[in-house]
């Protein structure tokens, strides 16, 4: 526990001058209600105390594939199983929930999302993305041009995003208002940039950048962007706009949780080039849901709910020459199971704990899977704000405060049309700005976050305190993988792809970029190698 | 002392002051109560009566005159200066309002019936009984001319009901707080001092009130309306305000006209109508998107086969009102007492997607125009996609669209949304006066012939067979304009940008 005070706690986390302005401020508000939530904590002292785990014979069970770890990764992996008849499975999930960084509350009006909320429409040639949308009855049939045509109600409604800054809304992410004509020099340059890339094509015809990132050209031209930071690159291409430096900057935290000079320039490019298809075309439009990417989960969890095993916790998985076993507890209970093929989708640094001899001779180093911390508030409001100036721009999906660390918030009642009355909204928070973000993330307590959350968002929303009913917290340890420079073309990712004694890793953190789409794919592609294995 | 001559000139003001707060009670009350003839009839016959009352009960005071008539004066300024705002305030918050109205022109009538003979009483030394007689009830009369002359020409339109109620107030607090000095032998010196403060707070809080005549209804907001504000309340959705002008009623929402009294019957004839012209058969299943005036619902409910017409409107407060506030009840028939009639306040586009209900033979859907997200999501693709579930194959549909001729392009892109949702679309057109001309679309989720002239049997003020076939001729500012027009989805919600940029150069 740490005794700081209020105003150290909100200079660390909001800046100094804002922490200062609203310490100012009277502090006897009324404060909602919450909790923290989520995250079993406690499984790391478990892993770490070495324990020798013994399973009584009557708790071995022998199955041909276990996956570990219910996240996107893993259970795409089973939708892959259970497409290709191969049934004899278990998923064990840590968590009484499966879903990982994709996992939702319900509530009402609306669900609400603990973590990962759209899906970029995925191109026409992402062929096994567009089934899984195809099974879920999002699409409505294919264009001329033969891309996937997604329902009106799933598409992210506009407006989509607006900021805040220096006392008012604006219309879109990028700061129009204000702009020099430097600035908007830079901006357009800026564009033309990411234009070159989007068109660059290597000389088997690959794109620099595009989903999933396994299909990315391995070109030196391209990989080269991966050994400076995006900050580097953006210096090095004579951009200084603040506005710009700002506009890249929340990319690299959003998408990343890095701040620009901490991500790799290729992920920064990634982010701006991989989802558009030709230059001058937009972006491909997001599928979204209230409950964020938890409609995903909950879609495919349905699909093998007979194969997961929730609240398990695999403790040991020791290769051996029939093949796996894996040894998890469960309500204080040790069981085993006996598996020919292992497909490891939980994060990657967690595989040196597990996995029996990973540190004797270790395939591939797992300290280089960095992951950095976030802490996800949801606030239940019993209504919305009122808007502080007549034409302020109004509540959209994505709601970023400028002048924030945070990544501001997004309104799950947006894409249901609901526009008046109660709603969730979501609230994010990268620890990006300090060093040690994630043990000092756990030294906090909810109350401390919460005040954290309704500070920060009480500079665009005064009343904010009187509307939010309730403030849940998660904090993330392990939010998202983190794309520093070296990291993507480096050789650890491309050992780490290869099988270990039966054991197959798949998991997002392999694309060195936190996506639904990595993941997905590296499910599918670890469960395709064991299919391709059990039948040979 | 020359007291005599400006004791007559209070008796003007008195007089005036009196008349002010009558004039004031009954005008009030026929803007928000309708039906001016007995409104005015009621107040004027009690108010006369209670003056006299007044008259008779001044005998009973027998001591210390002067000071008895300052306070009278002092408490008709309170009563009568805040009797306007006091009145607006019942009107909107309780349901007994005519208690209120009549209980207070009764106070006041019978404290201005107390004034004439104590003022008569205080001067009786001065003036023998034949002069005090003529020079009193003359200047009295006078009064009355002065006030009835101001009223209507001067106060009504410059200042408005709450401003002219709270200066009349301070008038009358000014002549009592005056009458402290010219009465000051009369009275004495302790209660002298004691009138004197009284007066000063009466003068003070009405001219506080007379400041902050903005809460209640803005000034900006009374500048913005040309004529009276008699309601104007704001709900959780949007901020109503009624008027009533010479034209009669008008409705305002969000500052945006909705109607006229004087010619809605052409936009509601225009809306209802031709979806009826268009249904074969007997209509039987209404839907209502919108309309929570309730004037969409009497026209529909002059056809003898609709046995049950289903409302949505976001505004608990603006249906509440339609029912309640009997000028918008005389206008719209009482249609919400109607059995067959059933309102849901909520979002449309909420109620479409998650309620289950039979499928409608006609829908009228008059929502707003497009002009903020939440409404133009009422005007995308989803949305009619969603109205179609709620629809029979045979089924009709008119929606309101703004008008073509200042929105060309967002009429055309709500005509072009509702091709791309499925639907064969004729679209129409008629003006009424106080919008302009405006613009619709009748429309069936199968190929029809447009219909030529509208249902028989139905008495029409508007409508006949010239008006209604002219009404789907569209001259040549009014077509399809040149270049891409989108279609409004929710994803895009190109209709509220055009609709921005058009109606934007018609702003200040």
């Amino acid at each position: 526990m740490n005794n700081w005070t209020r105003r150290e706690l909100l200079t660390a986390f909001l800046g100094a001058p804002f922490a200062l302005a609203a310490c100012r401020e009277n502090n006897a508000r009324r404060f909602p209600d919450g909790e923290i939530v989520g995250q079993s904590v406690e499984v790391g002292h478990i892993l770490r105390e070495n324990r020798v785990f013994e399973v009584s014979p009557e708790n071995w069970k022998d199955v041909k594939v276990a996956i570990i770890g219910g996240g996107i990764a893993g259970l795409s992996a089973a939708w892959k199983l259970r497409k290709e008849n191969l049934n004899d499975f278990v998923l064990l999930e840590l968590e009484k929930d499966t879903g990982g960084t994709s996992r939702s509350g319900e509530g009402q009006p609306v669900g609400y999302p603990w973590g990962a909320h759209y899906l970029p429409v995925p191109f026409q040639e992402n062929t096994e993305l567009i089934s899984l949308l195809d099974e879920m009855s999002l699409t409505n049939g294919r264009a001329s041009d033969g891309s996937v045509v997604i329902k009106e109600e799933y598409l992210c409604r506009d407006p989509e995003e607006r900021v805040f800054y220096k006392g008012r809304w604006y219309d879109g992410l990028y700061l129009h208002v204000g702009e020099s004509d430097e600035d908007k020099r830079q901006f357009a340059e800026f564009q033309k940039q990411v234009d070159y890339w989007v068109n660059w094509r290597d000389a088997k015809g690959r794109r620099a950048f595009v989903v999933p990132s396994a299909s990315c050209s391995d070109d030196a031209e391209a990989t080269a962007l991966d050994k400076i930071s995006f900050a580097d690159w953006l210096r090095q291409n004579g951009f200084t706009s603040e506005r710009l430096i700002w506009y890249c900057d929340y990319a690299c935290r959003d998408d990343y949780g890095l701040k620009l000079g901490q991500t790799s320039a290729w992920a920064g490019l990634f982010y701006f080039c991989s989802r558009v298809r030709k230059s001058g075309e937009e972006s491909q439009p997001f599928i979204t849901f209230p409950e964020g990417n938890g409609r995903f989960v909950k879609h495919l969890s349905e699909n093998v709910s007979n194969n997961i095993l929730r609240s398990h916790m695999v403790v040991s998985i020791v290769p051996n020459e029939m093949g796996v076993d894996v040894v998890c507890l469960a309500n204080g209970e040790l069981r085993g199971f006996h598996s020919d093929k292992v497909i490891y989708a939980s994060p990657m640094f967690t595989a040196p704990y597990v996995i029996r001899g990973f540190r004797d001779k270790p395939p591939f180093s797992a300290a280089e899977f960095q992951h950095n911390a976030w802490f996800v508030a949801n606030l239940h409001l019993k209504d919305r704000p009122k808007p502080r100036f007549a034409k302020d721009f109004p509540l959209a999906w994505d709601n970023v405060l400028y002048e924030s660390p945070s990544l501001g918030y997004v309104n799950a009642t947006h894409q249901k049309g609901i526009d008046y009355g109660p709603a969730v909204w979501t609230y994010y928070y990268p620890m990006c700005h300090e060093e040690n973000g994630r043990t000092k993330l756990f030294n906090f307590e909810w109350r401390e976050l919460a005040d954290v959350c309704l500070t920060d968002l009480a500079r665009a929303h005064p009343d904010i305190y009187d509307l939010t009913t309730r403030i849940d917290i998660m904090r993330w340890g392990h939010a998202m993988i983190s794309p520093r420079p070296g990291f993507i073309w480096d050789n650890e990712r491309q050992k780490a792809m290869q099988p270990y004694r039966n054991i197959y890793f798949a998991n997002t953190d392999l694309s060195g970029i936190a996506l639904f789409e990595e993941a997905f794919y590296h499910g599918l592609r670890s469960a395709g190698e064991v299919l391709d294995r059990c039948q040979t | 002392m020359k007291r005599t001559p400006l004791l007559f000139l209070n008796v003007i003001i008195i007089a005036t002051c009196g008349l002010i707060y009558e004039l004031l009670a009954g005008t009030l009350s026929s803007y928000v109560l309708g039906d001016s003839i007995t409104q005015f009839s009621l107040i004027i016959g009690i108010y006369l009566f209670a003056m006299g009352v007044g008259s008779y009960l001044s005998k009973y005071v027998e001591k210390n005159v002067a000071e008895k008539f300052i306070d009278i004066e002092l408490a008709v300024a309170v009563i009568g200066g805040f009797s306007a705002p006091l009145l607006f305030l019942t009107f909107a918050y309780v349901s007994y309002f005519g208690i209120v109205l009549y209980t207070m022109v009764f106070v006041i009538g019978t404290l201005v019936g107390l004034e004439i003979p104590l003022l008569m009483r205080i001067l009786k030394d001065e003036l023998d009984f034949k002069e005090l007689v003529s020079r009193v009830l003359a200047l009295d009369y006078v009064g009355a001319l002065v006030a009835s002359l101001l009223f209507p020409i001067f106060l009504v339109p410059k200042l408005g009901l709450n401003r002219t109620s709270l200066l009349f107030g301070m008038l009358n607090a000014g002549v009592g707080l005056w009458a402290t000095w010219l009465l000051e032998p009369l009275i004495k010196n302790r209660t002298l001092t004691v009138l004197r403060v009284k007066g000063f707070v009466v003068v003070v809080l009405l001219g506080i009130a007379l400041i902050k005549a903005d809460s209640l209804t803005t000034l900006a907001e009374d500048g913005l309306f040309m004529d009276n504000i008699v309601y104007a309340k704001s709900s959780p959705y949007q901020r109503i305000v009624v008027t009533k002008g010479k034209t009669g009623h008008a409705l305002f929402l969000n500052g945006n006209l909705q109607f006229n009294s004087f010619d809605e019957y052409r936009y509601h004839e225009a809306l209802v109508h031709p979806a009826f012209a268009a249904f074969a058969g007997e209509p039987k299943r209404i839907l209502v998107l919108g309309g929570g005036d309730g004037l969409a619902l009497r026209e529909i409910l002059k056809y003898k086969s609709v046995e049950s017409i289903q409302l949505v409107d976001l505004d608990p407060m603006m249906t509440g009102l339609s029912k309640a506030f009997p000028a918008l009840g005389e206008l719209n028939h009482h249609s919400f007492d109607d059995p067959r009639v059933r309102v849901t306040n909520g979002d449309a586009f909420v109620w479409l997607d998650t309620n289950e209900t039979e499928p409608f033979d006609i829908a009228i859907v008059d929502f707003p125009d497009p002009n903020n997200f939440a409404l133009g999501k009422l005007y995308s693709t989803r949305f009619y996609n969603l109205l179609k579930n709620k629809l029979k194959p045979e089924s009709s549909v008119v929606i309101q669209c703004t008008s073509p001729l200042i929105a060309r392009r967002s009429y055309w892109s709500i005509i072009k949304t509702l091709e791309a949702s499925g639907f064969t679309v004729k679209p129409y057109q008629t003006t009424v006066p106080s919008f302009g001309v405006w613009g619709y679309a009748l429309a069936k989720m199968q190929p029809f012939d447009q219909p030529t002239k509208p249902p028989t049997g139905i008495e029409l003020k508007f409508l006949n067979d010239n008006s209604f076939a002219s009404m789907f001729e569209f001259s040549s500012d009014m077509t399809v304009p040149d270049g891409e027009i989108e279609v409004n989805r929710l994803d895009n919600q190109a209709l509220v940008r055009y609709y921005e940029t058009e109606w934007r150069r018609f702003e200040q």
